[in-house]
């Protein structure tokens, strides 16, 4: 069973890993562009972590034509977006969307540098300041010296 | 028979790394000078031992010996010799037992070249090393082995992965091991440091060379994983941001900002307990890669396996080497702190600094890759990919190209704002300016090339400045003799990072891509070069099928002309068809061709081609950068320093 | 003391993520449909490709709908839990035909038996891309208010069948 398994999962990893190459024709550079970034940013999801231009799977080919077909027809890519994430949830996205369960994904880093840069600062400053001299100790330090001198 | 004896070996090669772990170690702190001297002849026995089963399990590659299932699955009888050897490491029991025996090699390295280090921090050290090899070997003896039998044999193997049969994927895995293991030495010094309580710098200075040489291979590593993904997957990327690849990465950015620290520490004797967390960091997140790539809980093309059974073991493993560590540092750090002090405006200053961003952007990418499992805990499903991480990055390490430039010039401990200014003023509008100049002579202003152009040159000026300070007014030969090799890695260093910076921009922001369909004798214009097709041809190499197209490019001045052959070969063993893109390589620009699917009966093919600018200094920057840490560990100063400190330690030892 | 606690604090923190994610499957994607209305569609049946079954035919009844196709070796295997399902006669089990040639597709049911009441031809996936479908087999329980109740994934065991689709359907009928 365990053969079995792993046999399967060697398949899988066998699975389309190279750039599927479609002739598809655009009526303008700026669809042929959107095209390209919504292939890039929307995930395979049969594959082993792949966008869609990187993958020949099955799947892969029927939504890059899903997306290919929308834009031709007048879709925005936002539009595409949208009907992919209402089909197959925020997966199918590479580009998190910014929303209350990202906060922390998108921000976090930001404030981490902020959190770390004000510790950073502050500390170096407090060590920055001049130690305060005990003026006892300093006058018995004074003595001690001069007795080691004396040969004391 | 053979495979019998390496697993034997590496049952003794465990035996052998138990009392390497235990025994030095309880002899460093009881004082026991023989057991103490038990840890460089347990090393070197280690690595005989893992090293005769590594050879074992080559042999039984080498001569197709298919009883033995790990080669049963890895192999062919018709492979080149070439790729049998490489892959032994191709999935992941042989990939284990290679961890197993570069993890052997960087301790031995060790016990033989630390003469200076005192004999009872080398015990502590490769008592360290020998528990990490305790874990490797009892996870491989427990949960994969690669001798295991089959029976009854196999007649043929199932063939290596195609895409594995190439030779820049066959040293990928080595130079990557060479690095992330070799991060364990580091590791081991500062674990070391840290259980001995010892107060000094002195630990830091015996680690650099090993941590610079670590780094050095784990770039190469990484460099040849872009490299390849570019020529082989064909769809003109080098980096994904793949939960693997940045289980490769993370470890390679807390590296520099331990190379850093440990400069710091070595210099200036502070931040002693920065440089022993970062190099616990550095380990763990080698350690953590480990985990990431077979334990199934992350989805990668890279996954050697998804075995949640295995995978708790590693969790197990890293949950006793980091967690003990890290317990250890947060009993024993506070005895690390220094007296001297730090100032904002110095080197030690800007190094700091330079370790907190790159420290958040690991952070950033930690976080990236982890979320889904977190989002995946609470019911939901998301993905994180390239926007995220490549948006990420970006900021947060673009401070540190011109922090870099400062950083090189700016005088330790402490410096003012006016003598910087007076002297960055001008070299700062200079580049300001020719990074216009430059930028303008591109196709189309980008805001962004502009400033990845200026940056570079930032970090080429600022360079220029920091050799002409250290030569001019001096005897040439005499300077260059009395300059200490880790002057010219720390150039070489970060003039690979703007070669790098350089690369990137111009590829991702001026990069042109096609994909069209050709019939014999079309022609297509793609920046200024023609392609022409001139149609497929079939042939038969050694264990695949290529189907091979046939391109003429020429510039349309006409000076230029190569002719490419683009293939796709179909493996008989494994009826998948791979790609061969063709690839006029250059050091201005690549041209790249790929065959997608035929289209019609006459001939008429799926072609992709590439325009990718500068896309070579991605890999000429890691070049470079690797050779400034290969200076950078020959430095003379480690050895020659290391000896005179060790030399009263040892005395002061006898003498007690 | 206390910031020396805090790489330790946050390594614990992230070992219980990963190892509680060694439980999760991260190939598995949710659906978003989940009561949601069942998309639309309306596709030629299999026995009969002049008559046509759509979505809003199957209103106002509980149904499942099992994604399945005759290249899937998969849904070979759970084909005899699908059939004890149809067997209950608790719902109708309409068939989704994915990807497939008709012709193959009719020899596999006489092959195997049909469980179905009828199976729709989805030639170009189109309409599984609309339910979310990404691979095959997958079985959708419908109510019969016209929402997705429940998506399986893959195979349908007789243990995912009792422990999962079954309480579904009791409470759909209920």
């Amino acid at each position: 069973m365990r053969r079995l398994l792993l046999l399967f999962l060697f398949v899988l990893w066998m699975a389309p890993l190279q750039a599927a190459i479609e002739a598809y024709e655009f009526e303008s550079a700026q669809m042929e562009a959107d095209y390209k970034k919504l292939i890039d940013e929307l995930r395979c999801l049969v594959c082993q972590n792949q966008n869609l231009s990187g993958s020949d799977a099955d799947l892969a080919r029927d939504l890059r034509r899903e997306t290919y077909d929308m834009l031709q027809a007048g879709k925005s890519p936002q539009q595409v977006v949208e009907f992919m994430v209402e089909r197959y949830g925020d997966f199918v996205l590479y580009r998190p969307q910014f929303k209350s369960t990202t906060y922390l994904l998108w921000l976090g880093p930001f404030l981490l540098l902020l959190c770390v840069l004000y510790l950073l600062v502050r500390r170096l400053r407090a060590a920055d300041k001049p130690v305060e001299v005990d003026a006892a100790a300093m006058a018995e330090a004074k003595q001690l010296l001069e007795d080691k001198e004396s040969g004391k | 028979m053979i495979p019998e004896i390496g697993q034997f070996a590496l049952l003794i090669a465990l035996s052998i790394a138990v009392i390497q772990a235990l025994v030095p170690l309880a002899g460093a702190s009881l004082g026991v000078q023989r057991w103490i001297a038990l840890a460089r002849p347990a090393a070197l026995a280690q690595l005989l031992f893992v090293g005769l089963s590594y050879a074992c399990l080559t042999w039984a590659f080498i001569s197709h010996d298919f009883s033995v299932l790990y080669v049963a699955k890895n192999s062919n009888s018709a492979l080149p010799l070439i790729y049998r050897i490489s892959g032994v490491w191709g999935s992941h029991e042989g990939s284990l037992l290679l961890w197993a025996l570069v993890l052997a090699l960087w301790t031995g390295a060790v016990a033989v070249f630390t003469p200076n280090v005192p004999s009872a921090m080398r015990a502590r050290v490769l008592a360290v090393l020998g528990l990490v090899s305790c874990g490797f070997l009892l996870f491989i003896i427990i949960t994969s082995n690669p001798f295991e039998r089959l029976f009854p044999a196999a007649a043929e193997g199932s063939d290596l992965n195609p895409l594995l049969q190439d030779i820049g994927l066959a040293i990928h895995p080595p130079m990557l091991y060479l690095g992330y293991v070799g991060f364990s030495v580091a590791f081991a010094f500062s674990i070391a440091a840290l259980i001995s309580g010892q107060v000094d710098s002195a630990w830091a200075r015996w680690s650099r060379p090993w941590t610079n040489i670590a780094w050095l291979f784990l770039t190469l590593g990484i460099a040849l994983g872009s490299w390849w993904a570019y020529y082989e997957l064909g769809w003109g990327g080098w980096w994904f941001w793949d939960p693997v690849e940045n289980a490769s990465f993370m470890p390679w950015l807390v590296g520099i900002a331990l190379m850093h620290s440990l400069a710091i520490t070595e210099k200036r004797g502070t931040f002693k307990a920065w440089t022993a967390l970062l190099a616990i960091f550095a380990f763990a997140l080698s350690l953590l890669g480990t985990f990431l790539v077979r334990s199934g809980v992350l989805t990668s093309v890279h996954a050697f396996a998804s075995d949640p059974g295995r995978g708790i073991f590693i969790l197990g493993f890293l949950v006793l080497v980091v967690g003990g560590s890290l317990t250890l540092y947060a009993w024993r750090a506070p005895l690390l702190k220094s007296a001297a002090q730090t100032s904002l405006l110095s080197r030690d200053g800007a190094l700091l600094l330079n370790n907190v961003f790159l420290t958040v952007a690991t952070s950033a990418i930690l976080l990236g890759t982890l979320y889904p499992i977190a989002i995946d805990a609470m019911g939901g499903k998301i993905s994180v990919g390239p926007p995220y991480f490549n948006l990420m990055f970006v900021t947060l390490t673009a401070p540190l190209g011109v922090l870099m430039g400062i950083g090189m010039l700016i005088r330790w401990k402490s410096d003012s704002l006016g003598r910087l200014g007076s002297k960055l003023k001008i070299p700062a509008l200079i580049v300001l300016v020719l990074a216009l100049l430059l930028s303008l002579a591109l196709p189309q202003w980008i805001w962004g090339a502009y400033l990845g152009i200026a940056m570079a040159l930032w970090i080429a000026v600022t360079a220029g400045i920091a050799i002409y300070e250290r030569f001019h007014n001096r005897a040439l030969l005499s300077t260059l003799r009395s300059t200490p090799a880790g002057f010219y890695g720390m150039l070489l260093g970060h003039l690979g990072i703007g070669v790098f910076i350089i690369g990137v921009t111009l590829t991702s922001l001026y990069n042109q891509e096609k994909d069209l369909r050709m019939a014999p004798g079309d022609t297509y214009s793609v920046a200024g070069y023609e392609f022409t097709f001139h149609g497929v041809r079939d042939f038969n190499v050694d264990n695949y099928v290529a189907t091979r197209g046939g391109f003429t490019v020429r510039s349309e001045s006409g000076d230029f002309k190569v002719d490419l052959f683009p293939e796709k070969r179909t493996y008989p063993v494994q009826t998948m068809p791979m790609t061969e893109a063709a690839i006029d390589a250059g050091l201005a620009r690549d041209l790249f061709i790929a065959l997608g699917e035929p289209l019609d009966k006459e001939g008429a093919w799926a072609v992709r081609i590439y325009y990718k600018p500068f896309i070579r200094w991605i890999w000429l920057g890691a070049i470079i950068m690797a050779i400034g840490g290969l200076f950078g560990a020959s430095d003379r100063r480690y050895r020659r320093l290391a000896r005179s400190t060790s030399v009263d330690t040892e005395a002061a030892e006898r003498a007690a | 003391m206390n910031r020396f606690v805090l790489p330790l604090a946050v390594f614990v923190l992230m070992v219980g993520l990963l190892g509680y994610g060694l439980r999760l499957d991260p190939k598995k994607v949710p659906s978003p449909l989940i009561d949601k209305p069942a998309p639309e569609f309306s596709l030629a049946m299999l026995d009969d490709p002049t008559r046509q079954l759509s979505t809003a035919d199957m209103s106002g009844q509980v149904w499942v709908l099992n994604v399945w196709a005759s290249w899937c070796v998969s849904c070979r295997a759970e084909h005899e839990v699908i059939s004890l399902l149809a067997n209950k006669n608790l719902v109708t089990v309409v068939g989704l035909n994915y990807k497939d040639e008709p012709a193959d597709a009719t020899r596999w049911l006489q092959q195997f038996g049909n469980p179905y009441a009828t199976s729709v031809i989805d030639r170009d996936g189109r309409v599984g891309i609309d339910w979310g479908v990404y691979g095959v087999p997958e079985t959708f329980v419908i109510g019969a208010d016209g929402m997705i109740k429940y998506k399986h994934i893959g195979p349908v065991t007789h243990e995912s069948l009792e422990q999962k689709i079954m309480p579904v359907l009791k409470e759909l009928l209920s």
